[in-house]
């Protein structure tokens, strides 16, 4: 049974902020989506290796070589806020 | 110092910086020396759509780390995915390995005061660097060049006992890695990282106490000192009855004393799960022993090796293997002059306290290992002495020129004629009749004074083997 | 003909003989897109500099140069694929204001053979839904009827595609994305192999799951597409260095030899009767063509919503965590900077430049990712992944392509079905264990429902053969005789 709380508690890890009514509808709709998923639990898969990549594909790794086609300004001409050529963020400490 | 009948138990987390051209998973440039955000592209900016590609080279250095470490190499390993915000991660994510990592259970094996010890290297694994973060008071800044960089960390078990231990099996680490060319092991520039896992226990008892990790130290020496000082604290705490906190502390070296960071309050729920934009990295028998065979020969052989080799001591071979670089300037020396013990003589006294006192590290050393050889087969061919030698070194050390060239351009070398030798002492018997006749009576104790008249009138030049010889001979009359 | 109508290789051909230039062309559909956009806001943004683009083109053609087998094709491109200088929304507000400073492989490889950029279309916010209603830019129209969906997420590629606004357009496909709109509006959507066409630059919502794909009006469109974005990318580990097979040449017409598999599952009631209707005349028409129908039986297909719900959310909550407002994106106003918590900074910019529909996404996710629920969510969706694509691959030994239904319906009402999300997940029932088992499918239309609605069928084959397929696609229309391709849409 997820309540309010799990919602606030899972909002908080995807850092979103939610209202108290948004939270108690959501708390709903997650509660009856996430019982419908359970189905998948009679599904026996004992010793079944989940599948990440459903292709098989062959392994590529690149060679050690320096490639730069963008500057620093290309980098950061989408920043909301910027000094310089640095990101701007509230202080983390 | 006094453990009060407790048992420290302590767990390094090394991180090393890969000496890679590019970053794990960008073509972005590694270079320290680089302007704010230029070493950085969509991949290590986190742009929307970018994906990371697996850098070849960073794999392979891993693998030859492990190899080193006596790990056990997976044939398939999987980058997994750690979530948690924060500024300098830039996709809110770092590429790292969770339960399949490259590298496990391996060991170290190195001594403390004389007494083996054999470390646990319980994993190293790869993962990305986040970028830097630089506080301004009212805000922060965020620097990406440093975002994507590969490291490897490499996990001790919780086998070391004290801050020594510690610190000697940080500096093997590092000293293993740079010997196989895979990190520079600059702590200050941070390219290695030292975690240390702190906690107590009374002795005799099995379970762990509380850990306390203590971050971002940046010398081995701190590595020690913080290690000591956290152990006492720990103690300190325990005795007056209070209970450790799991947290995070920070060393000060100014105080000497490790403060509080961050205490874990809930513990993080980094949502591990594997990168579905990479495949597993699948390894082949063939890469793997194509990389065993390259690896180089480690610090601990060459050490053995330069004893029965070179037929060194332990001491001399231990400083000389200490550095790759410099046990092949002894190497390349001893080839010249075939004199391994003078060559060691040299290196120990003289040119590693320059070095020290110019703070240049070997490659930097203004006299080459060829010149070096050569001047030590210069005395043992009697061109030189011993005391001119040095004379030579010191502008050897000034010019980088070569021994022989400065001997021709100051007429240095040494007289070994008996005949000139002889026309120096006949001289000087001629200005010193008194004590050469005291000395003709018996008072032999003054055949030091000769030599040394002798040996200041030929300027130093003379053999002085050779200068006793005919100086006795003449002194008899 | 009118210029709008032409096929890919018709346009080429009047391109290069220079009876028609590429300026001509390009503005051709250039300012049908514009006119026509107004009521089907299939587009985002138009190419302001489109036509200057193509003008270069006709310097390059005059200069004796060939430019590529795309020269001066107007094409649209989902805005979920990073364009250079041109605004990338993934249709959210958290990147209404984001101009990237590279393009997606897809784009750049469209490019190189000559293509043109001539706008970004419309889509589900970040491609979370189907019917495309939860964009921040507002409803796209079906061109077919205005008062309906054009179907999702790409539904405005499939609306832009339908009216004829581009000469091709390129969707994305994480569940259906590409194929769903394809049958509402008519027109032909591929989902590739997963690992046949780069993902890099394409905005992730589900890693292992996404793939971009051609939204064209024929069968031969989509195979001139498709070759072009096709093969191995230095920047997408993913992708297959497998060699890209021909499509385009043409194939035999009949089906002779050829086994055709239908889904016992499927067969369910809650199949609209034209939709039944169209599958079975599909079923009907290959077997004249020599086609032989096999009945399978793929129990596992059953799950394939929940599967696919848990692990594009799990890896959803994961690819949107970048969107912080620190180096792009929205970023809420903040009157000081130094007063604000870092968690609350995050909390607000995101709560604010998320949707609903992408914010319960990211919910779902991060709960099935999380320490406790990870094992009977996360992990065990993608055990049952496994389980269901080894299905579909012995599926593959008694059958050469799968036909059956995209969509349960055809193309519903705008706002008919928004409001419960659960409903909404269950639609894309058909359309999900092909991206789950990474194989190739694609949607043809075939028939129209009672109110005159389009509606496709779907084709599946094994991984790596589109080549089948395809055979079976050209066959099929062929054979398809449908009275219209065009809707008839008026500014």
């Amino acid at each position: 049974m997820i309540n309010t709380s799990d919602i606030e508690k899972i909002a908080q890890l995807s850092r979103l902020e939610i209202t108290p009514d948004r939270a108690k509808e959501l708390a709903d709709q997650l509660q009856r989506v996430l019982k419908h998923f359970e189905q998948i639990s009679h599904v026996d898969t004992k010793g079944v290796e989940p599948l990440i990549t459903p292709t098989e594909i062959e392994t590529y790794w690149r060679e050690d070589s320096v490639v730069q086609e963008l500057t620093p300004e290309d980098m950061l001409a989408n920043a909301p806020d910027k000094i310089g050529n640095l990101f701007r963020v509230p202080p983390v400490i | 110092m006094s453990m009060r009948n407790y048992e420290p138990v302590i767990g390094l987390e090394i991180h090393a910086q890969l000496k890679t051209n590019t970053k794990m998973f960008s073509s972005d440039s590694t270079r320290f020396e680089a302007s704010d955000n230029e070493n950085t592209s969509p991949v290590s900016v986190g742009m929307p759509g970018a994906l990371p590609v697996i850098n070849k080279q960073a794999i392979d250095f891993a693998i030859r780390a492990g190899l080193a470490l006596n790990c056990q190499i997976r044939k398939k390993s999987v980058f997994s995915r750690k979530n948690y915000f924060y500024p300098d991660l830039p996709k809110g994510y770092q590429i790292s390995q969770y339960d399949l990592p490259i590298c496990e259970e391996g060991f170290i094996e190195f001594t403390v005061d004389d007494e083996p010890k054999k470390i646990q290297i319980i994993r190293a694994h790869l993962e990305e660097d986040a970028g830097k973060s630089t506080h301004q008071g009212d805000y922060t800044l965020i620097n990406l060049n440093r975002s994507g960089i590969p490291l490897l960390e490499i996990v001790s078990g919780p086998d070391l006992r004290s801050g020594k231990e510690a610190s000697v099996y940080a500096r093997t680490v590092r000293q293993i890695l740079r010997y196989l060319d895979v990190c520079d092991g600059n702590l200050e520039e941070g390219s290695l990282r030292c975690d240390c896992n702190v906690s107590v226990r009374k002795v005799g008892t099995e379970k762990f106490g509380t850990r306390v990790e203590i971050k971002n130290i940046n010398s081995f020496r701190f590595v020690e000192k913080a290690i000591e000082f956290e152990i006492e604290r720990q103690i300190d705490a325990i005795e007056r009855g209070e209970s450790i906190v799991q947290e995070t502390r920070l060393y000060d070296p100014d105080k000497n004393k490790t403060f509080t960071m961050r205490t874990k309050e809930d513990a993080q729920d980094y949502r591990y799960f594997p990168e579905p934009d990479l495949l597993p990295v699948i390894l082949t028998e063939a890469q793997l022993s194509k990389i065993k065979l390259e690896l180089p020969e480690l610090p601990q052989q060459k050490c053995s090796r330069f004893q029965k080799q070179y037929s060194l001591p332990f001491y001399d071979s231990e400083i000389l293997t200490a550095e790759r670089e410099l046990s092949e300037f002894f190497e390349e020396a001893v080839k010249i002059c075939n004199n391994p013990k003078g060559v060691s003589n040299w290196m120990m006294t003289e040119l590693l306290r320059e070095l020290n006192e110019a703070k240049l590290t070997i490659q930097q050393s203004p006299i080459s290992a060829v010149n070096l050889g050569t001047l030590v087969g210069l005395i043992d061919k009697g061109t030189i002495s011993g005391k001119i030698a040095k004379t030579i070194f010191a502008e050897m050390w000034k010019t980088s020129d070569h021994p022989e060239q400065i001997i021709k351009a100051k007429g240095l070398t040494q007289i070994t004629d008996p005949k000139a030798i002889g026309l120096i002492i006949d001289e000087l018997i001629a200005k010193n009749p008194g004590p050469v006749s005291e000395y003709r009576a018996g008072k032999t104790k003054l055949l030091g004074f000769f030599v040394g008249q002798a040996m200041k009138a030929s300027q130093g030049q003379a053999n002085p083997e050779i200068l006793n010889q005919v100086l006795l001979e003449k002194l008899k009359g | 003909m009118k210029t709008t109508d032409l096929s890919i290789k018709e346009l080429r051909n009047k391109i290069q003989s220079r009876e028609l230039s590429a300026t001509q062309v390009v503005e051709t559909f250039f300012n049908r897109a514009q006119s026509l956009n107004k009521k089907l806001n299939a587009f985002i943004t138009l190419n302001e500099r489109a036509i200057d683009e193509a003008k270069h083109l006709d310097q390059r053609l005059a200069a004796g140069e060939n430019p590529g087998p795309l020269t001066g094709m107007p094409i649209a491109i989902k805005d979920m694929l990073c364009t250079q200088g041109i605004k990338t929304t993934a249709g959210s507000k958290m990147l209404s204001q984001f101009v990237p400073p590279y393009d997606s492989t897809v784009v750049a490889r469209l490019k190189k053979a000559g293509a043109i950029v001539i706008g970004k279309t419309n889509l589900d916010e970040f491609a979370m839904g189907s019917s495309n209603e939860t964009s921040y830019f507002g409803a796209v129209k079906n061109p077919w009827n205005l008062d309906y969906v054009p179907g999702g997420s790409s539904g405005g590629s499939a609306a832009a595609q339908a009216a004829r606004l581009a000469v091709a357009s390129i969707g994305t496909d994480t569940g259906g994305s590409i194929r769903q709109p394809a049958s509402f509006c008519g027109i032909v959507g591929v989902k590739p192999t997963y690992g046949r066409v780069s993902r890099y630059g394409i905005v992730a919502y589900a890693s292992s799951l996404d793939q971009a794909g051609p939204m064209t009006t024929t069968v031969s469109d989509a195979a001139e597409i498709l070759e072009i974005i096709s093969g191995h990318d230095q920047h997408d580990s993913t992708t297959s260095q497998k060699k890209v097979p021909n499509l385009i040449v043409p194939q035999e017409k009949s089906m002779k030899g050829f086994k055709i598999g239908l889904i016992k599952e499927y067969e369910t009631d809650s199949l609209n009767a034209d939709v039944r209707k169209t599958v079975h005349s599909a079923v009907e028409t290959a077997k004249m063509l020599g086609a032989e129908i096999i009945e399978i039986n793929l129990p596992l297909t059953q799950y394939a919503v929940p599967i696919y719900y848990l692990v594009a959310a799990s890896e959803a909550s994961s690819n949107l965590a970048r969107y912080d407002g620190v180096r792009f994106g929205h970023r809420s106003d903040f009157h000081s900077l130094a007063a604000i918590e870092l968690e609350k900074f995050y909390c607000r910019n995101r709560g604010e430049g998320f949707g609903s529909e992408v914010q319960r996404r990211i919910m779902i996710g991060t709960y099935a990712l999380s320490s406790g629920y990870y094992d009977a969510y996360y992990n065990k969706a993608g055990q049952v992944r496994r389980l269901l694509t080894e299905q579909f691959r012995n599926a593959f030994q008694k059958c050469d392509v799968i036909l059956s239904p995209v969509s349960t319906t055809p193309a519903f009402k705008i706002g008919e079905r928004i409001a419960d999300p659960l409903t909404m997940y269950l639609n894309d029932i058909f359309t999900t264990s092909t991206n789950l088992a990474g194989l190739p499918g694609m949607s043809l239309p075939f028939g129209f429902s009672t109110q005159g609605l389009p509606i496709g069928v779907q084709l599946t084959a094994d991984h790596f053969n589109e080549e089948k397929m395809f055979t079976v696609a050209y066959a099929l229309e062929a054979a398809a005789h449908l009275s219209e391709r065009i809707p008839n849409v008026n500014a």
